[in-house]
């Protein structure tokens, strides 16, 4: 439907109209088509069950409705089978027939449930994974098709937008300010207080800007968001565009999510049809358009003054602040910039009220956070969770461990600038504050798990050696400071550090911190300063007995082969792409120590775990 | 100006035409849409960008060069792109760039001489769950080996060959 709505009332009539013509009990096997699921063919899943569906002559009883994400990645491809909330794992084209069959009878496919330790579980209340979740903003991701406007209406959007114009905007402002609500992109600064100095900046024109260059690696919130539920998006924008007298908006987009660009880009058309974006929204005074700029791969471009330079076109480099982007933003007018998070809050503040969001998380920070749990974890994925959630809860509980009984080490949080805290602090409660006093921080919720084969001085030259190479140059703190500090952390990788040379680290790392212009420098500094914090002994390890205990720096180890394992399979010596093993078939082989490059494709490929990384 | 300059000129221009409004602000949009056309940056793409939004052709350089998403040298015929995120890293993501350049003799951001091949580096592509993860020519590639990649690369490459 590409009818404009003309006021309030014509919207609520277009989702009585949907609700009328949709049969709620009707079956829907929603698809995961998130980009972890399309990356395992979850779009020819959807082929599969439609056809299916065809042939079986049951498109009247069952609807395949391609979603956005579901959070479970571990599970995908997956399949979500409502209204039930069933969920099976891992379906690939050759489990749609089976599906589409035994839906069509009302019985499930056993072999694709999840499995926990009481056995399996159908739905998604009862899979560990979503059990402690809170999912507010990720929920409708997996019952709404994201290129339909029509989905998003029928489930209640854009009466958040209706609701607002109703009372306000300063009644708008103050719900917000009320809310608690705090920056999701990382700073966590009051997002009604940031709303309030824009509303009352002077200035005919101001602008609102959408901050999705999601630069953190690790880290995809807001890419689902945005492929999952774009118009909530929108909604909190034009809201929020509303309450700050703001005309225009820009959505910035990271070029690297190809599929949230398309997305958005469809969901602004789609409500410029319909008349939510535009000249006199649903018939009020209020007037806004957005357009989509999509990024050019800078990191450092998520930093507010640099992110205005860029969309005006010039080189993405922060300028010193003296007045705020409130006052003087893009092309000198008043700005206010938000995450997609952040915007992906405010339908549901306004919708429900400033009590009902605060009662959710802790009072310091309200609401829920999503994270985005990766690395040496089982259950990797979204997950979204009160605020106060501890660490353990969200690795153990959602995220269910560690894969391969190795045991935990570190949980990275808060991006390249974060830091790591390893076990002791598992029951810290996840705030924008606990997690600052603990030397880390929010970030916009990226969570990397590491294990103990985890080395965290590779780590720190990893997060180091990203910034330095991201680093815009205007600093020279900044640019020489992160590029030395990474080259003194390879000293250590490679043998060479001294006690000295932590020293020095450390020295350089509270200059870089206390004279960088922006928080890439500032805080860079991070990953090495809470390594050195938490993971001493393991720096000591490498400085003073010249070992990697995690056996990941190449300099410090040696491969060889266990001779009790061995079985003489050949199977590393085909492989070793230097020629160095040598054995005679099913008798012990032998890796020469001085042609190893120590690459590890022998211990990839040896199936009797018999190559020793020591 | 020689035949392929005439030739970048005249491409340039019909994405030019799609920016009307001349917008300086449109830039990063413009130099996004002149890659997908000539999948780098060619000299004279970024000179008529300069004129058509009236720049410094210098400027237009700087954010060319600036941003890690755009390139002002040609690009191999296929790419393959590690995503080095902090999930893929810690899953081994290093060791995968090492076997591309065992085989190939480039690292990231390089070219094969023959244009065959380019590599790169990604921060995320979003798909954490299934690192370390490959991209060849687009197209995703989960729990990756080094010994994997090598086939992939070798099949990529090859089928370019025999069509």
């Amino acid at each position: 439907m590409s009818t404009r709505l003309a006021d309030a009332p014509a919207l609520a009539r277009r989702r009585a109209a949907l609700a009328g013509s949709r049969d709620p009990e009707r079956k829907v096997l929603a698809v995961c088509a998130g980009t972890g699921c399309r990356a395992q063919g979850a779009l020819q899943v959807v082929d599969a069950l439609r056809a299916e569906v065809l042939a079986h002559g049951a498109a009247e009883e069952i609807e395949v409705r391609a979603t956005g994400c579901l959070g479970f990645c571990q599970a995908s491809p997956l399949v979500m089978l409502l209204p039930d909330g069933v969920v099976f794992q891992h379906v690939g084209v050759d489990d749609a027939a089976e599906i589409v069959h035994s839906t069509a009878r009302g019985d499930l496919v056993d072999r694709l449930l999840c499995i926990d330790a009481d056995g399996a579980c159908n739905t998604e209340r009862e899979i560990p994974f979503y059990r402690g979740q809170q999912r507010l903003l990720l929920g409708a991701s997996g019952l709404l098709d994201p290129t339909s406007i029509d989905d998003y209406i029928a489930l209640g959007g854009y009466a958040a937008l209706v609701r607002a114009l109703e009372i306000g905007p300063e009644a708008v402002l103050d719900e917000v300010k009320r809310s608690g609500l705090r920056g999701r992109g990382g700073a966590g600064f009051p997002t009604g207080r940031k709303w309030e100095a824009c509303r009352k900046a002077e200035g005919d024109l101001k602008y609102v800007v959408c901050n999705a260059d999601e630069g953190d690696p690790g880290a995809f919130m807001d890419d689902a968001l945005l492929e999952g539920n774009p118009h909530s998006v929108l909604e909190g924008m034009i809201i929020g565009a509303y309450a700050m007298g703001a005309r225009e908006g820009h959505v910035y987009v990271r070029q690297e999510y190809p599929v949230a660009v398309e997305r958005i880009t469809r969901a602004i058309e789609q409500a410029r049809e319909a008349g939510l974006l535009g000249a006199r929204i649903l018939g009020s005074d209020h007037s806004f358009d957005l357009q989509i700029s999509r990024g050019g791969g800078a990191f450092v471009c998520g930093e507010a003054s640099a992110m205005m330079a860029s969309l005006e076109g010039r080189r993405g480099v922060p300028c010193r602040r003296l007045i705020h982007l409130s006052e003087r933003g893009l092309w000198g007018r008043p700005t206010n910039l938000n995450n997609v998070e952040t915007w992906a809050n405010v339908p549901q503040i306004i919708l429900n009220g400033a009590d009902w969001f605060r009662a959710i998380g802790t009072e310091g920070s309200t609401g829920t956070k999503i994270f985005s749990l990766v690395g040496k974890v089982i259950n990797t994925g979204l997950v979204e969770v009160p605020m106060g959630t501890t660490l353990r809860d969200i690795v153990f509980g959602a995220g269910g461990g560690i894969p391969a009984g190795k045991r935990f080490k570190a949980v990275q949080t808060g991006g390249p600038s974060g830091g790591c805290l390893p076990a002791s602090k598992l029951d810290v409660p996840v705030d924008f504050d606990t997690l600052v006093d603990e030397g880390s921080m929010m970030g916009s919720g990226g969570m990397i798990v590491m294990d103990e084969d985890t080395c965290m001085i590779d780590v720190a030259k990893y997060f180091l050696r990203f910034l330095a190479a991201e680093s815009c140059g205007n600093c020279t703190s900044c640019r020489e400071g992160l590029a030395c500090l990474h080259d003194l952390l390879e000293d250590i990788s490679e043998g060479r550090g001294t006690h000295e040379t932590i020293i020095l680290i450390e020295k350089l790392a509270d200059t870089v911190e206390s004279t960088s212009l922006c928080a890439l420098g500032t805080s860079g500094v991070n990953p090495v300063l809470s390594t050195l914090r938490y993971f001493r002994d393991e720096y000591a390890a490498h400085v003073n007995e010249k070992r990697c205990p995690a056996g990941v720096c190449k300099a410090l180890i040696t491969f060889s082969i266990i001779e009790e394992r061995c079985t003489g399979c050949r199977a590393c010596a085909l492989k070793c792409p230097q020629e160095c093993i040598s054995g005679e078939k099913k008798q012990l082989h032998t890796i020469d120590p001085e042609l190893c490059i120590k690459c590890g494709i022998c211990r990839d490929v040896c199936r009797f775990d018999a190559v020793l990384v020591q | 100006m020689s035949d392929t300059e005439a030739i970048d000129t005249i491409r340039a221009a019909a994405v030019l035409a799609r920016y009307p409004r001349r917008d300086p602000g449109d830039l990063v949009n413009i130099l996004h849409d002149l890659q997908a056309e000539f999948r780098y940056l060619p000299e004279e793409a970024l000179r008529e960008t300069a004129s058509h939004l009236g720049l410094a052709p210098t400027q237009v350089y700087g954010v060319a060069t600036f941003y890690h998403g755009f390139h002002t040298a040609p690009r191999g015929e296929h790419t393959c792109t590690v995503c080095v995120g902090t999930a893929c890293h810690v899953r081994g993501a290093a060791r995968l760039l090492e076997q591309v350049e065992r085989d190939t003799g480039i690292g990231a951001g390089g070219t094969t001489p023959d244009l065959s091949l380019s590599v790169e580096e990604v921060g995320c592509v979003g798909a954490c769950a299934l690192g370390p993860l490959v991209l060849m020519d687009g197209e995703y590639h989960g729990d990756m080996t080094p010994e994997r990649l090598s086939r992939l690369m070798k099949k990529a490459l090859a089928a370019e060959e025999g069509s």
